[in-house]
């Protein structure tokens, strides 16, 4: 069914665009974040506009596609598109929110030297290139050892929660910035949360396994 | 505006292939105006009425075909859409008492000018069936030729290279090119209709119509069929009467929904299939009735 496959090609072609936008404006974000790049940051929230317009444009792809009746691995490869079109549009917003909220933090003197930051974007960053190359590859193992490193990210977000805390309770004059950090660090958990369900309907597309909500990555106890 | 005369004598047989002569041509058609759109559409029909002696089977149907796509007819049995097909090439005029009202032209010419053959008419606008029917007593080779020999072409070179051309675009030749001698019914039913749409597009086509072409074929060779249809329409204009709904959404780029005879909504088939304007086609494509 060549023309069909084209279009399924297609779909992938402007899902793997979408892709790229996305982790592209999370590293502009935290870059205008830590060079205080306040003309990157409104960048960064301009050029999210292409990535909602990805979405519609996948959603609408996906839906004519459906119409055609695939079966198997090509119905569900079209319904996770959909999916994973919706998690990179919250990356997308998630990226949005981390430029406003650098806006906000340039107002102001750097509070300290950011360490904890880029290396919660590094990770959730890699964790959202490595579920997407699951994805091209069609190597659902390679996806499924996205999953456990949710965790690793959900400790770091706690670990500078508890710091900025202190810091405010020492100074007063420090919970403007310190609130604008813990904002930005939430919003690296969620793009780490959002890797994590691109990495689970990637099981789900090769594996027809669905392990949402069943425990980190492994598939669910035999009943 | 002109009844057919259905007891004209040089009436073809039910298969696109001539039987006599080909005729002289019909008069020059009419300049565009200077307005007209670059491409005309294959065929634009205006109030379209069909009767089968009482029975008004078709009921002032208006539409336009675009060339070079594939317009896809759909309905529950009985809505006229067979009928409708069927008078895109003036095959109605051999049913008796079949009788037809209104205005068919093919890019730009009215099909049913008193001046014009329905025997050419046939050849331009070539028909496959739901039924496959080569030509039994025939080869696969000389099935393809037919027509072409019908209408006097004898120089073998052309017969032989026009038999590999029309093969080969119906996506037939490699599974037949070593047995071109062999007698068309000892082909596979798919392979059988490929051969039936090779015949039709050996005497060079400029529409293709096609009456549930796959209905009778198994998965497999319906997908070659459904292949082929989006391949063939980079070159020919196809019309094709389906009851397969993801059929019509998988291969064509507009589709017209009859009911009863009359045309109840036309449409891209994106929109028509994902989110149709009138109810009726929205209660037949999601399977309420018909």
């Amino acid at each position: 069914m060549q023309h069909f496959e084209q279009e399924i090609a297609t779909l992938k072609e402007r899902l793997l665009t979408m892709a790229s936008l996305a982790e592209a404006a999370v590293n502009k974000a935290i870059k205008a974040l830590v060079d205080r790049d306040d003309d990157l940051a409104r960048r960064v929230k301009e050029e999210d506009n292409a990535i909602d317009q990805l979405e519609i444009e996948i959603d609408d792809m996906a839906i004519g596609l459906l119409a055609k009746a695939p079966l198997a691995r090509d119905l569900r490869l079209i319904t996770v598109a959909m999916k994973i079109s919706h998690d990179l549009e919250r990356v997308g917003d998630e990226a949005t929110t981390i430029a406003r909220r650098s806006l906000e933090l340039s107002q102001e003197p750097q509070l300290k030297p950011y360490v904890d930051i880029p290396r919660m974007a590094k990770m959730a960053l890699e964790m959202l290139d490595e579920a997407l190359g699951a994805f091209v590859s069609g190597n659902a193992e390679k996806a499924r050892v996205v999953i456990p490193r949710d965790k690793e990210v959900d400790v770091l977000n706690r670990q500078l929660h508890r710091e900025l805390s202190s810091y405010m309770v020492e100074r007063a004059s420090t919970i403007s910035r310190c609130l604008n950090l813990m904002v930005i660090a939430k919003s690296l958990e969620r793009i780490a949360d959002h890797a994590t369900n691109v990495a689970e309907e990637v099981v789900y597309l090769y594996e027809a396994k669905d392990i949402r909500h069943s425990g980190k990555g492994q598939p669910p106890p035999e009943p | 505006m002109m009844a057919a005369d259905i007891t004209r004598e040089n009436q073809a047989p039910a298969v696109g292939p001539a039987d006599g002569p080909a005729s002289a041509p019909g008069p020059a058609p009419a300049p565009p105006p200077a307005s007209a759109p670059p491409a005309p559409a294959a065929f634009q029909i205006r109030n379209l009425n069909v009767f089968f002696a009482s029975n008004h089977v078709l009921k002032n149907v208006s539409l336009q075909v675009e060339a070079r796509a594939v317009t896809a007819i759909i309905g529950p049995s009985g809505c006229g859409k067979s009928t409708f097909l069927r008078s895109l090439n003036r095959m109605h005029e051999l049913v008796p008492e079949a009788r037809m009202e209104g205005d068919i032209r093919l890019f730009t010419e009215d099909i049913y000018a008193p001046a014009i053959d329905p025997v050419v008419v046939r050849r331009r606008v070539g028909m496959v069936f739901q039924k496959s029917n080569p030509f039994p007593t025939m080869s696969v080779a000389d099935n393809v030729t037919v027509g072409l020999r019908l209408n006097g072409v004898r120089a073998r070179s052309v017969l032989a290279e026009r038999t590999e051309q029309s093969l080969r675009m119906a996506a037939l030749w490699d599974e037949v090119k070593d047995r071109l001698r062999a007698p068309a019914v000892s082909l596979s039913g798919g392979q059988q209709q490929r051969l039936c749409i090779a015949r039709a597009l050996a005497v060079q086509p400029e529409v293709l119509l096609m009456d549930e072409p796959a209905s009778a074929l198994d998965p497999l060779a319906t997908a070659k069929i459904e292949d082929l249809i989006v391949e063939l329409k980079k070159e020919y204009t196809i019309v094709i009467v389906t009851h397969n709904m993801q059929q019509a959404a998988r291969i064509s780029d507009f589709t017209a929904f009859f009911y009863l005879g009359e045309l109840i909504e036309f449409d891209a088939t994106k929109k028509i299939f994902t989110s149709p304007t009138n109810k009726q086609t929205e209660d037949y494509v999601t399977g309420r009735f018909g």
